[in-house]
């Protein structure tokens, strides 16, 4: 009979990633909620140490699973080993976090179970002890709520911000379980991970942004962005569409691809607002949306919005606020 | 080289979406639809593999007879031919039971690259790509952004996280799923539209054993999203009044300018 909740750990140059605090602390709450203990597994060649830390929360194990093929991170490899694990535990429920990583390989490890990931989630609601699981689809501007009718386990991956990782309870120690796993072959050989010449602008820092995305049209509209920016003292970046066409250099891009920029003043233009540009922003001061769509998703997280065309609000907006400047 | 592209028919971007009366999906009779971005982008880079190396770029997509739009544009941009799995209930399959079906009806072709894009504009499960690898028994790279595969083996570049990148080797044949924005996709030529009409469609019928069996995943509920934030909406309808508004709010209110 399979029992408990597994939890992925995932971790970059020695240390942990902070996402997978947030997956413990999904699968803390789903544990609760579900009556079911929560295991941890950590994969690398002698992952002990980190282990040692993962252990601080409050866990029922944590499986440090270590081979010499696991150095670093290819598809193969963490599928193999985390499959194996998953096999000996026989969980109810595998939790991991939506990074790029898991996305790599979350798939398959889900396939050698003949199933798939109910991935990205935002949130679970618990009735009866069986869990509803609520994704965002269409691009965030719908909510769907997906139950598994399959048998254990259950693979599910939560959106990064779907959970805090100051919520994974920290516990008195748990015990950890070192095993070697079992890796067949590598098809895949990494080199190592590089940055693109260093970023020449870094928004990170930036008080102000006016962000541009689809909704500018044409890459000479710009300059009326640019204006507003220009009267606020602020920075100008772009949804990545902009930056994919050229119009922007791409160290103007802000999103899971780009930069996270947390700025006083955010003020989206023509931005529907994907979740991949939504992570890069979502914790600005104060967010302003104008777009011409009432039910772009980016009205979500907006403290003001204008639906209406920006190329009538935008100049208006920009002496409006010269005015209050006192620069005209 | 054999190249097949896997290519999805996706609601519009700028469609807007009803919910169906069931609650269950979205009310597709009068709705638009397009090709899934990043499969866009898979089929350009096909292309221009071939153009660089030889051979030929097959497009495959699942879905009713309104899939066809998609793989005609395809065919008019340049691929030489196509498979169509056609089945009219074919939406709510499970990652899982739509690569199966993906699988089995490019089995035979034996391709030395499949590429995909890395994630579906409707359901964004962004998995079908990575199972279908698997099934095949293939090494994959998902979120690819360059491709080398002049080489003795495949080399391509991988978007991490954050501004990093990752390069990765692997033998073909094998399964890349394609960042959107790699290279500017070309339009379709009157040239172009006018020899797709000679190319080849096949038409076949997904397996039963795999769109009959009993999804693991089942969407129960389909629903506008909570709003996290109350969002003070200016100007009601009136951009002109809302930028005044907006102006004035961040002022006094947000005390942001």
């Amino acid at each position: 009979m399979s029992n408990g909740i597994l939890v992925f750990i995932e971790h970059r140059n020695g240390a942990v990633s902070k996402t997978s605090l947030e997956a413990i602390a999904a699968a803390q709450s789903l544990g609760s909620q579900l009556q079911q203990q929560v295991s941890a597994v950590i994969l690398g060649v002698d992952p002990d140490a980190m282990a040692q830390g993962i252990a601080a929360y409050d866990l029922a194990k944590v499986v440090s699973a270590s081979n010499a093929k696991l150095a670093s991170y290819t598809p193969d490899g963490y599928t193999d080993a985390v499959e194996k694990v998953v096999r000996q535990l026989d969980p109810q429920l595998v939790v991991m976090s939506h990074t790029y990583l898991v996305r790599d390989f979350g798939p398959k490890l889900a396939a050698r179970f003949e199933k798939s990931l109910i991935s990205d989630c935002i949130r679970t609601q618990v009735a009866e002890g069986s869990v509803t699981f609520t994704r965002r689809i269409f691009l965030g501007k719908l909510d769907a709520d997906v139950v598994s009718d399959g048998k254990a386990p259950v693979f599910v991956t939560f959106q990064s911000g779907a959970y805090r990782p100051d919520q994974a309870v920290k516990g008195s120690g748990a015990p950890i379980e070192k095993r070697e796993v079992e890796v067949g072959e590598i098809r895949m050989s990494p080199e190592p991970p590089f940055q693109e010449v260093k970023q020449a602008v870094d928004l990170s820092k930036a008080e102000i942004i006016v962000a541009i995305g689809r909704g500018i049209k044409s890459k000479e509209n710009i300059a009326l962005a640019q204006k507003l920016a220009d009267v606020l003292g602020g920075d100008i970046a772009a949804s990545r569409p902009i930056c994919d066409a050229e119009w922007l250099p791409i160290d103007r891009q802000i999103g899971s691809s780009g930069q996270t920029v947390a700025p006083k003043l955010y003020i989206a233009l023509g931005i529907s607002g994907a979740i991949q540009h939504l992570v890069g922003m979502k914790n600005a001061g104060t967010i302003v949306a104008i777009n011409k769509d009432p039910e772009a998703p980016i009205f979500d997280i907006a403290d003001y919005g204008v639906v209406g065309d920006l190329f009538e609000a935008v100049p208006v907006l920009t002496e409006e606020i010269k005015k209050i400047k006192g620069l005209s | 080289m054999k190249i097949i592209v896997m290519m999805k028919q996706v609601a519009s971007k700028d469609a807007i979406l009803r919910i169906s009366k069931d609650g269950t999906w979205i009310e597709e009779g009068d709705l638009s639809f397009e090709v899934n971005e990043s499969d866009g982008y898979a089929l350009e880079e096909a292309l221009r593999v071939r153009e660089k190396l030889g051979g030929e770029v097959l497009v495959c997509a699942m879905g009713p007879q309104r899939a066809k739009s998609v793989i005609k544009d395809a065919l008019a941009r340049g691929a030489d031919r196509a498979i169509h799995i056609v089945g009219d209930n074919l939406t709510h399959l499970s990652p899982y039971a739509a690569a199966s079906a993906l699988a089995e009806a490019i089995r035979d072709e034996q391709p030395d690259l499949i590429m995909t894009g890395l994630q579906s504009d409707d359901y964004g499960y962004a998995q079908t790509g990575v199972i279908m690898a698997e099934l095949l028994g293939m090494p994959h790279a998902t979120i690819v952004i360059e491709v080398d595969a002049s080489g003795d083996k495949l080399r391509v570049k991988r978007e991490l996280e954050s501004g990093w990148y990752q390069w990765y080797s692997m033998p073909t044949p094998a399964l890349l799923t394609i960042q959107s924005g790699i290279s500017q996709i070309r339009y379709a030529t009157l040239k172009g539209i006018m020899a797709a009409k000679k190319k080849e469609i096949k038409e076949v019928v997904p397996p039963a054993e795999i769109v009959g069996r009993p999804s693991h995943q089942r969407l129960k509920r389909v629903y506008l999203p909570q709003k996290t934030k109350q969002t003070q909406l200016l100007g009601n309808g009136d951009a002109k009044a809302g930028a005044v508004a907006l102006a004035e709010r961040l002022h006094v209110e947000a005390r942001v300018i």
